[in-house]
């Protein structure tokens, strides 16, 4: 089952409320740089993981890889 | 802790990660990575002639599992330094762009060094261009 970058963006973006997200990819490997306040102020692990969990177990499996590129928002 | 005296592969992976100040979980060896992100992850390390523990994920479906489940991590590679997850290949290139794996690796001195020999190459070679 194939995966669009649009998905991930709009699940991204609903997830992380107030974050926006720019997804490319080829269906299986995808880069997504996001920013938004939700980011601000926490370690790069942590930033991560805030996208990871929207994703879960479909990480590595449905979605083979995905590079992220965070730019936390200074301010909301 | 009688979930972990069940489970000696969580156990082997939590005293790799205690006992190796540098150790990275990777698809494939240093030799011969088995995935873009594992290799470029290595590349660094390398380019920085950090030695380090590797760990091949793919053998045993049950390390990467377990691996996960230590880490809260879900994506290959990770690397750990004195026993913290450091991350995976995104947050490995980028502080290594911004310097702070070289920081977090104890590699300041040596980076300034190799900075300071670079800086001093030159020097020489014009003063005998002079000459």
């Amino acid at each position: 089952m194939s995966v669009s970058p649009e998905e991930l963006k709009q699940r991204i973006e609903s997830g992380i409320p107030g974050t926006s997200a720019n997804v490319t990819g080829d269906g299986a490997h995808f880069e997504a740089i996001v920013a938004g306040p939700a980011f601000a102020g926490l370690s790069r692990i942590a930033q991560h993981k805030l996208i990871y969990d929207v994703f879960g177990t479909e990480l590595g499996d449905r979605i083979h890889a995905l590079s992220i590129k965070i730019n936390p928002t200074e301010t909301a | 802790m009688s979930e972990s005296a069940t489970n000696p592969m969580r156990d082997a992976i939590e005293s790799a990660i205690s006992e190796n100040p540098v150790i990275l979980f990777m698809k494939g060896t240093p030799e011969a990575p088995a995935c873009g992100f594992s290799a470029r992850t290595v590349a660094i390390l390398e380019s920085l002639d950090q030695p380090f523990a590797a760990v091949n994920i793919l053998p045993d479906p049950a390390i990467r599992q377990e691996l996960s489940a230590v880490s809260g991590w879900p994506t290959i590679p990770q690397l750990f330094v004195d026993g913290e997850l450091v991350g995976g290949c995104d947050i490995v290139v980028e502080m290594h762009s911004s310097g702070e794996l070289q920081q977090l690796l104890g590699l300041e001195g040596a980076e300034a060094a190799v900075t300071e020999a670079r800086a001093a190459e030159p020097a020489p070679l014009a003063i005998e261009n002079l000459l």
